[in-house]
């Protein structure tokens, strides 16, 4: 499977000989679980093993979850003080839940940051990428569904405000805003399809996640430095990598433990401290609370999605031009749904022929402010639509689309990269001050 | 670059919380040192037993706890009455049944009735549906030392009622001045030209819940009105969160487990890795 070239499984008993004969699935996971993998990945290179555990907990504790709660606008708030009361541990499983909502986002946007500075998303790793972008798009809309169906007060105007977003596409916007609904407004119906939907789209999620593996195993891992794998022969790959058994299996174990250890220390001492309590008031459609706010992970998108109000200059323009028909609250949206667009086409819109950061001098102060840009949107995203939270998240938004439209494309122009290691076994052995260079990964004694 | 990792999420945890954002204007809190704060801290369950005997004489002729079974106040962790005593404790009440569509003696595997009055919201999350504590600028640095702060809202909002202020020495007609309740009415002469509030807190509804030694404490604890706003709150605090003791034991215990493991899987990898890295084990 892999472009790298490699020892591949090898039946050997009779019986090994009959099934590789019909079902090589033993090959398969061989090959898989052997992958060459560059033996130079740093620490940022584990999110991937923290989301697949991520995916795994809110399926197995979702699923848990299912059989107690129950999707009726009357009766869905009760069902989840059912679980958290009378189920056994059930508050642990729907406190696990609904913060492993939180570790999965910090895990995805620590693993899209990690892509933006190496340059994993250059060729010839797009697949992977836009593949990567379909999933986060589509965590997004689980999550938001997932949020609704407790039927709180937040999960209720949330939903509300969100669809309403919809509604703002012109001509056929309040159309399609009422049959994403099921209605013309946010109720039983609109429930239930989100349950269904946040039940469904999981799996939807685990098959994409088997098709971003295979596209990356396919071209290999990106690495620290960007260099790709000699593929000459197979004692030249050896030297460049290091089987995924044992290697980075344990080292992803380790950082998962330490990951968790963290996570279970939120879950046991502060459940609540990343929710909103607003969502331990019933959904109340005759009262809106005084600021709807999204939960942290949408919060930089919210964010674009409010700075662009109609005594912008841009959305004067685009109304201007377009006879009215692109108002501030559909340019609004078409922001917002831009924002992880551009994201999305970084793979054309970089014209750097340098991978990774660490050899783009100019680019790392570029792509630093990039991550404070995120901060900040995350922060006056919960802030009120009011001065001086305005103006700053009119300059954040206005960056992060200057990042990917402007900056990605003119660096790769003006910038003098610096020289770049020749082999990801020199990289490797100037970092643990070896010579020569010539050791294969063997596993210790 | 695990400290920056480990940086990198307390920064994020702490910048991003929604709750972070408290609703509505000012508010006065009074930051109580409850028994149960803190990692291990624990319900204390007499002062639980006192938090009940409250509620039931006072709150309870207006507000409700539908989601709290009574049988609950048997469970550990709880206000532990005995079991004979929480069957007598239901009885006192009237429930439609049902199956029958009759009404009969309440029973332990009930729920406390609903609120009895319009507009009295029902307090069986109410300390979990309000936050104390909030920011600084939306930080969320606050809730991260100091907690969220609901039990610390509700004693507020029990013992901040107070004389009007200057801006409005009339009040509002049938509501009562509260320096803790965030979400009221405000009359306009204790607004600023922007419509902001003057004055922390806001006019509320429901007039002074208590006055000093409006109940007897069976234990012969002294019954002022901070130590039974104390007591009640701490009481819902458990309501909303019956299951705290227990979830902060199942998370200590994960937490050693999972850093005795990292321990040795780090060892592991160590070890693992030596080979590669030309180092001895």
């Amino acid at each position: 499977m892999a472009g790298i070239p490699h020892d591949h499984y090898e039946p050997k008993s009779a019986g090994e000989k009959w099934l590789h004969k019909r079902l090589p699935i033993a090959g398969l996971m061989y090959d898989t679980i052997m992958i060459p993998t560059p033996k130079n990945l740093n620490w940022m290179w584990i999110w991937g093993i923290i989301l697949t555990f991520c995916l795994a907990l809110q399926i197995i504790t979702g699923i848990i979850l299912v059989m107690h709660y129950t999707p009726h606008v009357d009766h869905a708030f009760a069902s989840v003080e059912h679980i958290m009361r009378n189920v056994n541990g059930g508050y642990m499983i729907r406190y696990l839940h609904q913060n492993g909502a939180s570790l999965f986002f910090v895990a995805v946007y620590l693993h899209i940051f990690r892509g933006l500075y190496y340059g994993s998303y250059k060729a010839p790793r797009e697949i992977t990428w836009i593949i990567g972008m379909l999933i986060y798009l589509l965590m997004m809309g689980t999550a938001f569904m997932g949020y609704v169906l407790p039927w709180g007060q937040m999960s209720f105007w949330g939903a509300t405000v969100i669809t309403g977003l919809f509604g703002a596409i012109p001509g056929v916007g309040p159309a399609i805003q009422t049959w994403l609904l099921g209605g013309p407004a946010v109720d039983n119906a609109t429930l239930n399809r989100f349950f269904s939907l946040h039940y469904l789209l999981p799996f939807v999620i685990a098959g994409l996640v088997a098709v971003h593996i295979w596209a990356f195993h396919t071209t290999g891992n990106n690495n620290p430095t960007g260099v790709e794998v000699r593929r000459g022969s197979k004692e030249e790959a050896a030297k460049d990598t290091v089987p995924f058994w044992p290697y980075y299996v344990i080292k992803d174990l380790f950082a998962l433990a330490v990951i968790l250890a963290v996570f279970f220390a939120i879950v046991g001492f502060m459940p609540n401290y990343l929710g909103h309590p607003d969502n331990y008031i019933e959904a109340n459609p005759l009262a809106t609370p005084a600021h709807i706010v999204p939960e942290w992970y949408f919060l930089p998108f919210y964010a674009i999605l409010r700075a662009f109000t109609a005594d912008v200059w841009v959305v004067i323009a685009a109304e201007w031009i377009t006879f009215g028909i692109v108002d501030a609250k559909f340019f609004g949206v078409l922001a917002m749904f831009g924002a992880i667009a551009v994201m999305a086409l970084a793979p054309w819109l970089d014209t750097s022929s340098v991978r990774s950061g660490r050899y783009r001098p100019m680019f790392k102060w570029w792509f630093a402010l990039l991550v404070v840009d995120f901060l900040v949107l995350m922060w006056v995203g919960a802030m009120p639509a009011e001065e001086p939270y305005a103006t700053i998240s009119l300059i954040a938004s206005a960056y992060w689309f200057a990042y990917f439209l402007v900056i990605l494309p003119l660096l790769g122009v003006i910038e003098k990269p610096l020289p770049q290691p020749a082999t990801i076994e020199d990289d490797f052995n100037a970092h643990y001050g070896k010579s020569g260079g010539n050791a294969v990964a063997q596993p210790a004694e | 670059m695990i400290r920056k990792i480990a940086l990198t999420t307390a920064a994020v945890l702490a910048l991003t919380s929604g709750a972070a954002l408290a609703a509505g204007g000012k508010k006065e809190i009074t930051d109580v040192d409850f028994a149960h704060e803190g990692p291990f801290g624990r319900f204390d369950q007499f002062q639980l037993q006192r938090g009940l005997q409250v509620y039931m004489e006072v709150c309870s002729a207006c507000h409700g706890l539908k989601y709290v079974p009574i049988r609950t106040l048997a469970d550990e962790g709880g206000p532990q009455l005995p079991e004979d005593q929480v069957r007598a404790f239901a009885t006192q009440f009237t429930v439609t049944d049902a199956e029958t569509g009759e009404d009969r003696e309440g029973k332990p595997t009930d729920h406390f009735p609903v609120s009895g009055m319009e507009g009295a919201p029902d307090l069986s999350l109410m300390t979990k549906a309000r936050a104390g504590f909030s920011g600084p600028y939306g930080s969320g640095m606050s809730q991260l030392f100091n907690g969220m702060g609901g039990a610390e809202y509700m004693y507020s909002i029990l013992t901040h009622y107070k004389d009007n202020p200057e801006c409005a020495p009339d009040g509002v007609d049938g509501f009562y001045y509260n320096s803790s309740f965030p979400n009221g009415s405000v009359p306009d002469s204790c607004k600023d030209e922007h419509g902001v509030s003057t004055v922390p807190g806001s006019w509320i509804a429901m007039p002074p819940p208590l006055m000093d030694d409006l109940v007897t404490y069976a234990d012969g604890t002294a019954a002022t009105t901070s130590q039974m706003a104390e007591d009640v709150s701490s009481f819902l605090m458990w309501t909303a969160e019956p299951k705290l003791m227990d979830r902060r034991e199942s998370g200590f215990k994960a937490v050693v487990f999972l850093l005795i493991l990292a321990s040795l899987l780090y060892l592991t990898n160590k070890r693992i890795w030596a080979g590669v890295k030309g180092k001895t084990a």
